[in-house]
């Protein structure tokens, strides 16, 4: 009798495994019939592609919400391709490159110099598509009602190494004088990078008492939290989060000018305007034709998801030149290990 | 044992209550009021959890109820924030779960019983395997997933795979598995394998038929503990290389994956508010399939716990 | 809880057939078998973490590393001191055990002791969903909830958004469900007979668990306690949103930290080039947070022990 019970409780112990299965099993059984929601903006083709393969993209957690859009939409007109999108930041995404796992990288700041050692040890070659901008916004609490625009060489004094800034009143005599709190993208992404370089003048210099995120949303929270906060982030961020936190206008010598598609667009909002990137293999580029099928689907259709998500496009003729850039199939980095700051898209295409 | 207890402050009536309660009524006030005491602060203690437990699901409810529905179940990820559902989601936390509850669960039983069972001499060599595994219960997760990503993606060359992630989950929960389960065989009485012996039957045959379905309860918590523990898990998957955008479920082990608690953290990422309330609600439905998961296992253990007690 | 030392095989052997005794071998032998994947696998994290982390300590002094107070490894003038981060890790761990010890184990008492099985079904299971809540869930609770309510009680100028106390409190919350049912497990184990003498030398309940119950489950409940604190010590997303990334020294828990697991998140989610110093940072700071737990077990261990035979 006793033994029976017992006996029963074991078989429990398989149970929970049935029962995933089971569970396991309507999942997957569900997934043939749902039909696709993906609302594909209204198009002339409705036939889809008999093209097939995978496609992973990995990188930069900033490229990922165009990454994401242009893999949707791709895979609307193309139900034969799989592609998946990840974000392990610009670093861990030329890890995984060079390693060959993924087909394309995506990154926020251009490809570093030892990067490119190591594709070339792994032999790999890679083609650089730069594809929309970013405008860095430099953000306080609404509740400041002084701070509107700052000139640059006042960022500077905020955020340089040794910044001897620490209340409102000594970034400009006339502001209160409640001490500022710092808030900062981590010191290993792109963000950082490209900020420190624009405003401080050398990269990766900046004061070290800023609470740091890699997380732009938990920088929103901070700045919302902290009346006498400043900080910075990327521009989508701030759309997002427009009741929360208030845009400053940069003054670079020409006058404030605040951050906006326009103005990030046209490079007027400098120098904080910065490009965001996608590395394509090019050995993957010959050899699965829905890697070349999405790249081109960009340049034909991807380019106008990029306001949509919150991002900056370039100008047509922009993305003309980066086009026959990709067309002609130019491999290696024209961005890497040169001063980009401030310079249009056409500059540094043409510019050796 | 030092619990800071309140003044002794009880109302009458309970004291009357106490009085009535205990037949050995003459125990003195000062023995018997700590008692009560005790067991208020008891009480009260495992309520602060569920007092948190609900307030925590409040919020999050408040958050993502309007989110939570069938379309949000059975649609996959979209880039328009106010589209997008947890189908791919859901369906690899399964995949992933099931393929890891596969590898661990007759694993990390059959570890318990070598060094509980077999071993029970308690040998230096037993000694170092459960040093290993009480040191390997401490190793943050994040660890795991450098190793996943080492040894299972680049070595093994699985890719980026629900294969590989359930591999890694496996490693992350078997030793707390192990562990619970050594401790639910230490708690089957002696006398139940003396019984066994006596009769005739080998040490292999005493586990089988007399010890693990003794033991099967508190099994059943080290999987529920271990598979609620996978499911929740988001930093090792993140190395390993969950996806944070797909929109397809895998059809086998090598096809590329993305589980609950990733796709939570990615939206929770985005900037757009509408994604923050999707990741609201992705938290319910991983809250809610943890509870079917756990309400199915825990009625049987509760069973089967009740009739074994004397 | 004396065993049958051995007494297995010295009945068996007696009316042994050999297909059977060779079939008992070899189950045993998988068995030992599983049981040494954990020895592989630690040998596995030691390897990963050992090569990887070389390439950090052939650009850095393993002693700037270890002793220095400042970390700064991503920005100019850089700075590989590893302090910064160990503090702000021994104060989540240090911070969420006063939370979750004490509490756990009376919940613990609770339902072994006190609770009827009614009561114990119900509450049970619902601390167990707590177990299961993920990391991240619990981080936006940080920010929501807790981080709120300690700035209103301690006031804004003194609580930063990202904090400490924010931290330890929901790291507490995290790791009591794992202690309270470990302990719960240890406590059910000990054997009726013990309570049922104390009860008939006319103790009462608070007694026969503070003088019998907790003294005899005592190696189990210190078990739970550590794997508790090594949870805590390992905790990565919770931490990461609730207490923030500014490495600091500093003992005030209403100051921003960095733990180790917060700066491995930040390294392997962040844009830094793979093959740089500051890139294998990464393996350094896993390798010192492998061998911080490591240590922290051994000397568990030895407590553990010495409790265990006390009581035997």
């Amino acid at each position: 009798m006793k033994k029976k019970v017992l006996s029963g409780s074991f078989a429990t112990l398989c149970a929970v495994t049935a029962f995933t299965f089971v569970a396991g099993g309507c999942g997957m059984g569900g997934a043939g019939n749902s039909a696709p929601v993906a609302s594909v903006p209204a198009s002339t083709s409705p036939a889809s592609s008999s093209l097939t393969g995978d496609i992973r993209i990995d990188g930069s957690s900033t490229v990922f919400p165009i990454g994401r859009a242009l893999a949707q939409e791709f895979m609307g007109k193309n139900p034969g391709v799989k592609v998946t999108v990840a974000e392990s930041g610009t670093g861990g995404g030329f890890k995984k490159f060079i390693a060959g796992e993924i087909e394309i990288a995506t990154a926020s700041r251009t490809i570093d110099e030892k990067e490119i050692a190591q594709l070339k040890e792994a032999n790999i070659e890679f083609i650089e598509i730069p594809i929309a901008f970013d405008g860095l916004t430099v953000v306080v609490n609404p509740k400041n009602t002084w701070a509107n625009s700052l000139t640059t060489a006042e960022l500077k004094r905020i955020w340089e190494p040794g910044s001897t800034v620490k209340t409102w009143k000594d970034v400009n005599p006339i502001f209160p004088s409640s001490p500022i709190k710092f808030f900062s993208p981590g010191t290993d992404s792109g963000t950082f990078d490209y900020f420190t370089e624009a405003i401080n003048g050398k990269k990766k210099e900046q004061r070290n008492d800023a609470q740091t995120s890699e997380d732009d949303n938990t920088l929103v929270t901070g700045i919302a939290g902290e009346v006498n906060s400043i900080g910075y982030f990327g521009y989508s961020y701030f759309e997002g989060n427009k009741d929360k936190v208030k845009a400053i206008s940069i003054d670079n010598g020409n006058g404030a000018v605040a951050p906006s598609p326009e103005s990030i667009q046209n490079n007027t909002y400098a120098p904080l305007s910065r490009p965001l990137f996608l590395y394509v293999s090019k050995k993957a580029l010959d050899s699965n034709p829905a890697v070349k099928a999405i790249v081109e689907f960009f340049f034909s259709q991807g380019t106008g998801l990029i306001g949509e998500v919150g991002y900056v496009a370039f100008s047509a003729e922009d993305y003309a030149a980066v086009k026959s850039h990709f067309d002609t199939k130019q491999v290696g980095s024209v961005f890497a290990g040169k001063k980009t700051v401030g310079m249009s898209i056409q500059q540094i295409l043409k510019g050796e | 044992m030092s619990v800071a207890l309140p003044p002794p402050r009880i109302s009458d009536k309970a004291a009357v209550m106490q009085a009535q309660s205990t037949k050995f009524s003459r125990i003195p006030l000062s023995r018997r009021v700590p008692d009560k005491v005790f067991g208020v602060v008891c009480m009260i203690a495992s309520l602060v959890g569920i007092a948190l437990l609900g307030l925590l699901l409040y919020r999050i409810g408040l958050d993502g109820y309007k989110r939570v529905s069938p379309t949000f179940l059975t649609t996959f990820d979209n880039w328009r924030p106010h589209l997008a559902g947890v189908k791919a989601a859901l369906v690899g936390t399964i995949w992933v779960m099931v393929l890891t509850a596969l590898f661990s669960v007759p694993i990390g039983v059959a570890a318990a019983v070598y060094l509980e069972e077999f071993n029970r001499r308690k040998s230096r060599f037993s000694e170092f395997i459960q040093l290993n595994i009480s040191n390997l219960a401490g190793v943050p997760s994040i660890v795991y997933g450098i190793l996943g990503l080492t040894i299972f993606v680049r070595w093994l060359a699985l890719g980026q795979s629900v294969l590989a992630g359930a591999l890694t989950m496996s490693l992350l929960v078997l030793p707390l598995l192990i562990t619970v389960t050594q401790e639910a065989l230490k708690a089957v009485p002696p006398s139940l394998r003396e019984g066994s012996f006596a009769l005739g039957a080998t040490e292999w045959q005493t586990i089988y038929r007399q010890v693990l379905p003794a033991a099967s309860p508190g099994i059943m918590t080290g999987i529920i503990l271990s598979m609620s523990r996978a499911i929740g898990e988001t930093a090792p998957l993140l190395l390993v290389g969950a996806a944070g955008f797909i929109t397809f479920v895998p059809q086998n082990l090598k096809d590329g994956f993305t589980v609950l608690p990733i796709q939570i953290y990615s939206w929770a990422n985005m900037p757009e508010p509408k994604y923050q309330e999707a990741a609201a609600a992705a938290i319910i439905v991983l809250l809610v399939s943890l509870l079917l998961l756990n309400m199915a296992a825990i009625l049987l253990r509760i069973r089967a716990s009740k009739k074994l007690r004397p | 809880m004396a065993h049958v030392q051995g007494m297995g095989p010295a009945f068996t052997k007696a009316n042994n057939r050999s297909p059977r005794r060779l079939k008992e071998g070899i189950i045993r032998y998988l068995c030992l078998a599983c049981a040494l994947i954990s020895v592989v696998t630690t040998f596995g994290i030691i390897w990963t973490l050992l090569s990887e982390g070389l390439h950090f300590f052939q650009e850095v002094p393993i002693l700037d590393f270890l002793l220095g107070t400042k970390w700064s490894p991503q920005m100019n003038p850089v700075s590989y001191g590893v302090l910064p981060l160990v503090s702000g890790t021994a104060m989540i761990a240090f911070g969420s055990a006063i939370i979750a010890i004490p509490l756990g184990l009376m919940a613990a008492i609770f339902l072994s002791e006190y609770a009827n099985l009614r009561v114990r079904s119900i509450l049970k299971p619902l601390l167990e969903i707590l177990a299961g809540i993920p990391t991240v869930v619990y981080g936006y609770f940080a920010l929501t909830v807790v981080t709120p309510w300690l700035r209103t009680l301690f006031g804004q100028e003194r609580v930063e958004v990202f904090n400490g106390a924010s931290g330890c409190i929901v790291v507490g919350i995290m790791v009591l469900p794992l202690v309270c049912s470990l302990c719960e497990d240890a406590l059910s184990a000990v054997p009726s007979t013990l309570r049922e003498g104390a009860y008939g030398l006319g103790s009462t309940k608070f007694e026969v668990i503070r003088k019998i119950v907790v003294p005899s489950a005592l190696s189990g409940i210190m078990a739970a306690f550590i794997l508790a604190i090594s949870r805590a010590v390992g905790e990565t997303m919770a931490v990461t949103l609730a207490s923030g990334n500014k490495p600091s020294m500093s003992l005030n828990p209403f100051e921003g930290i960095q733990t180790m697991t917060a700066y491995i998140v930040q390294i392997t989610r962040g844009d830094t080039p793979s093959g740089t110093t500051a890139y294998y940072t990464l393996y350094a700071v896993g390798l010192t947070l492998f061998a911080f737990t490591f240590g922290m077990n051994i000397i568990a261990r030895r407590l553990v022990k010495k409790f265990r035979q006390a009581y035997e």
